[in-house]
């Protein structure tokens, strides 16, 4: 029981601290779909893959105390700020097989939300060919440019060649 | 294209079927009529709507088939309301039919189960059955080559013109609206029912979304309040949810036997290549309901005392109980396991904790996400628009707030049935509270 839930946790413990549902929403879809084995399901929303199941082992994570969620504000916008508890702590040394994905969580915490959006757009779309990808994620997402869809694509790569080997979680 | 103009014909006659929420569903063109005679449309017959809700509310037996007729004509009337009006665009219209009509195609039986189970998804099949070889696709490609991929785009909500998306996905959509309404009349309960014509006549298309005039403001609270009354009174009840758990374990035991080698008297033939993660979409196809439940009937013959037991448990209705769990119980979790094991009874099969969550509605705030577009209301101007929640006190009252709940459920038959002076008995008894 709640193994899907410790890996949210072991997550937000390796990336320390995560700045948004949107980026966390986001850093989980990028890790399922490069590999990583999480499972939540994602379904395409207005703004890009959004789980109504993340959402909710991230409550639950919180009301069991096990993850803290606190409220900021940055320049007028509203942000949920994801941390572990000490509770939270003992949660995860109870619990056999976490994944040990401290750098790739902290390299994609190190981006914005938004382009993580992106990143996750073009990922969706990664069964059609990149030109059909990038006019999907003009048409759906917001206005991105062409410098934008690069450093996605260069930075998609670069998840896909630092994957560690046989990784099992 | 010659087979082009056919696609877009109307049928010489209306056809019409007989529904009890919406009295007739109408039918005029002949694309839609040949898409409900296929084959993969009509065994949405044999998938309930509600999965194992009918051993809660026993009317609850309508199918998918049903659903997907009204949402098809729910599309159908708001598209009449829309026809002429700036924003709405009318080529748009058999697009949006379809994709009313396909939105569910992809369902199995007992699909939440199946998913969670065995990483199926019901939208990834119904992606395939409209873009792979199937008679659907073969039929909506006769309405252009690129018609399948429109129609599947707009049910994946990526499709360019985002005021046909909004008609079938969004806080306030046809699916909804026929959801509510065709599951309180066919559950018999009184909640769930909302002036569905009232918001029809005030919906309007404005630029890419749909907007409801000032004055509808009543009916539009009326259906939030539905969509909250029903999701705590049908879709969470603990009964069903309770189904649903013995459900999944039946299936997490059959393919655990399966893939161990286990010899069954009664061999699975159709949900070998679903046990062997080789499911093809033909696989899929031939899967409904009735072929589970045939299983689940021969499978309590079976030499496993778990998955007989689980089997008999849902054939009979001898369902879990459950105890609503908050943080502190959460962590006696190990210690209830260890008792479980010590009494003989399998934690994997008799433990679960459920989660019901749900937010009755939600706005886009920049920088956040739930996700939702808003609900925007049409002022008298004709132009100004306002988010719901600021001008309903009610919707207002409920914005953002989930709800959720949690909720461990055991066999306590089996529980109860341990010898009395049994050290675990009385371990199992405390940590439940029994």
């Amino acid at each position: 029981m709640l193994e899907d839930h410790a890996k949210i946790a072991a997550l937000i413990h390796q990336a320390g601290e995560i700045a948004g549902r949107k980026k966390l929403q986001k850093m989980v879809y990028i890790l399922q779909k490069i590999g990583f084995p999480f499972h939540e399901t994602y379904r395409f929303h207005f703004y890009g893959p959004y789980s109504e199941e993340l959402t909710m082992q991230l409550e639950e994570l919180c009301d069991f105390g096990f993850i803290l969620e606190k409220q900021t504000e940055t320049s007028g916008e509203h942000y949920y700020c994801y941390r572990l508890t000490e509770e939270g702590e003992t949660f995860l040394a109870h619990t056999k097989q976490l994944p040990y994905i401290k750098s790739i969580a902290e390299k994609l915490n190190a981006e914005t939300a938004a382009f993580l959006e992106l990143v996750s757009i073009l990922l969706y779309f990664d069964r059609l060919p990149r030109k059909s990808a990038i006019e999907k994620a003009q048409v759906i997402g917001k206005d991105y440019n062409q410098t934008d869809m690069q450093r996605a694509y260069t930075f998609i790569a670069a998840l896909y060649a630092n994957k560690p080997v046989g990784l099992s979680l | 294209m010659v087979v082009v103009t056919q696609r877009f014909e109307r049928l010489n006659e209306e056809k019409v079927f007989k529904d009890p929420v919406h009295r007739y569903i109408h039918v005029r063109d002949r694309l839609i009529w040949d898409l409900i005679g296929t084959a993969e449309f009509q065994r949405l017959r044999r998938i309930r709507q509600l999965g194992t809700t009918f051993l809660t509310f026993h009317g609850a037996e309508h199918s998918r088939f049903g659903h997907s007729l009204g949402v098809y004509e729910i599309a159908r009337q708001v598209i009449n309301i829309f026809k002429n009006r700036n924003d709405w665009d009318d080529s748009e219209t058999l697009l949006s039919l379809c994709a009313a009509l396909l939105h569910d195609v992809g369902h199995g039986p007992f699909s939440h189960s199946f998913e969670k189970v065995f990483g199926t998804d019901h939208e990834q099949y119904t992606q395939a059955i409209i873009l792979g070889d199937t008679e659907i696709h073969r039929l909506l490609e006769q309405a252009g080559g690129d018609f399948p991929q429109k129609v599947a785009d707009v049910i994946g909500k990526t499709y360019k013109n985002r005021l046909v998306v909004s008609l079938i996905s969004s806080q306030i959509d046809a699916d909804r609206m026929d959801y509510l309404l065709r599951d309180a009349y066919f559950t018999g309960v009184s909640y769930g029912h909302f002036d569905m014509e009232r918001i029809w006549r005030v919906m309007r298309p404005c630029n890419d979304q749909i907007v409801f005039k000032l004055s509808g403001m009543h009916a539009v609270e009326d259906y939030i309040m539905s969509r909250y009354q029903m999701y705590w009174q049908v879709y969470f009840h603990p009964v069903t949810r309770s189904a649903e758990v013995v459900l999944t374990k039946i299936l997490h035991r059959a393919k655990v036997l399966y893939q161990s080698g286990f010899r069954f008297r009664h061999q699975p033939v159709p949900l070998r290549t679903l046990f062997e993660g080789k499911m093809t979409l033909q696989d899929y196809l031939r899967l409904d309901e009735a072929v589970i439940m045939y299983f689940f009937q021969v499978w309590q013959e079976e030499d496993d005392p778990i998955l007989s037991d689980l089997c008999s448990r849902f054939m009979n209705r001898r369902l879990f109980k459950y105890v609503q769990i908050s943080k502190d119980q959460l962590n006696v979790d190990d210690k209830l396991k260890e008792a479980f094991i010590k009494a003989g009874i399998d934690p994997d099969y008799y433990l679960e904790v459920d989660s019901s969550s749900d937010c009755p509605y939600d706005f886009y705030r920049p920088g956040e996400e739930e996700e939702r577009l808003p609900i925007q209301l049409l002022m008298p101007d004709g132009k100004t628009l306002h988010e719901l929640s600021l001008e309903s006190d009610v919707v207002g009252a409920i914005t953002g707030k989930r709800r959720t709940d949690h909720k461990l459920y055991y066999p306590k038959d089996k529980v109860l049935a341990l010898p009395e002076h049994s050290i675990a008995k009385k371990e199992i008894c405390e940590l439940l509270h029994i």
